[in-house]
């Protein structure tokens, strides 16, 4: 087996993601589908670190696991937030931008 | 090339992963979408293991299913189990042009990835050769030692900005039971407080409203949130059972009330939801205003 198929499987879960963030409307699954994303990344940052044999592609997925967990805190408190004052987690109410 | 061990492992993990993100796509429900992709970063987590990624893959399961989903599961909680999607599109076939651009943004990247030309992979104990967990540490505190620094700055101020966003302001000062029954006289409405839910020989939980004297239910004696799920049991299962069949660790006496089964009963922590709203009306009844 090549290792390219790890490769294929992460731009398939990017795929993926890609389409939860387009179809879905629940704000809390399209968050979902951006942490898919993020991990399929991650997934192709160690498969090239096994390639290259380096751990430098570990180092930078270990980083943006860190990122993505920032991001998920902040993320899920505003969608608290907007659920609060909209009494809705869909991302389509949310429209206070909006002229 | 790769073992067949691994091999095997990879072709069971990679097909269960893509039908785990296919729930999240399809998933009428967000809980089911949260346990399809927690499923999902276990299956990452082991096929990091394999890969050489030791500390990576063990992160990965800790912090990705332990904290992270579970943290989504707690905000699907608190949002609402039943939030469920608008089905209505803004726009006419959103879901196809959403699909044909997904489809588009993989075949571009497979694509294109698929021309890459690689070297030969080095074993896994090569890269690991002073260890996975020791070589990955002097990476961070080495190489990459600032980007370290900013991500502990970077969770610092994430970690304010939820309690800052999460914080919620007591705008008027909490009722207290004096005023909540000054009120309660004001207004003249349900002076001695709301009914309390029906107690039958059977059955004395708050899902059961009372029967007013006429043999009709009172709506006033459930819970809003009871009736609002449908969770509401009729009082007619009760009412006309015979006492023989009566168990006797059901049996409330009916002479007092509905007060003791308050806190005692399982169901009664269904109704606390609004508690906010008819809590402290309940609390002081020493009778209900039947």
């Amino acid at each position: 087996m090549s290792l390219m198929n790890y490769v294929y499987l992460a731009i398939v879960l990017f795929a993926i993601g890609a389409a939860t963030v387009l179809v879905r409307r629940n704000a809390i699954i399209v968050f979902m589908g951006i942490e898919l994303m993020l991990n399929a990344v991650n997934l192709a940052f160690v498969t090239f670190a096994r390639m290259n044999g380096s751990l430098d592609g570990q180092a930078v997925a270990l980083f943006v696991m860190v990122v993505a967990a920032a991001e998920v805190v902040v993320g899920l408190a505003i969608i608290m937030t907007i659920h609060r004052s909209r009494r809705s987690a869909s991302v389509d109410d949310a429209n206070l931008l909006k002229l | 090339m790769t073992g067949t061990a691994e091999a095997v492992l990879f072709w069971i993990a990679g097909p269960t992963m893509v039908l785990g993100a296919l729930g999240l796509v399809f998933a009428k429900r967000a809980v089911y979408a949260a346990l399809s992709m927690a499923l999902v970063m276990i299956l990452l987590g082991i096929v990091y293991l394999t890969q050489g990624a030791d500390f990576l893959g063990v992160i990965q399961i800790f912090v990705y299913t332990g904290a992270v989903m579970m943290l989504f599961l707690f905000v699907i909680m608190l949002v609402g189990v039943d939030a469920s999607d608008t089905t209505i599109d803004s726009l006419r076939a959103h879901k196809w042009f959403a699909l044909v651009i997904a489809v588009g943004l993989g075949l571009l990247l497979a694509s294109s990835l698929s021309r890459a030309v690689f070297a030969p992979p080095p074993p896994i104990s090569q890269m690991n050769a002073d260890g996975n967990v020791a070589g990955l540490a002097s990476l961070i505190f080495g190489e990459y030692v600032w980007v370290f620094e900013l991500t502990s700055a970077l969770l610092i101020t994430a970690a304010l900005a939820a309690m800052v966003l999460a914080h919620r302001e007591r705008l008027t000062p909490k009722p207290t039971q004096r005023e909540w029954s000054r009120r309660r006289v004001h207004e003249n409405r349900n002076v001695a407080g709301l009914p309390a839910p029906g107690v039958y020989a059977r059955h004395n939980a708050v899902d059961t409203p009372a029967l007013l004297p006429d043999g009709t239910p009172s709506e006033l004696s459930v819970s809003r949130v009871l009736a609002a799920r449908h969770q509401l049991s009729t009082p007619e299962r009760y009412s006309s059972a015979t006492p023989g069949e009566a168990e006797p660790s059901a049996v409330g006496s009916p002479d007092d009330d509905a007060r003791p089964d308050r806190g005692t009963d399982p169901g009664t922590h269904v109704g606390t939801d609004d508690a906010r709203g008819r809590g402290p009306a309940r609390g002081n009844e020493g009778d209900d205003a039947r």
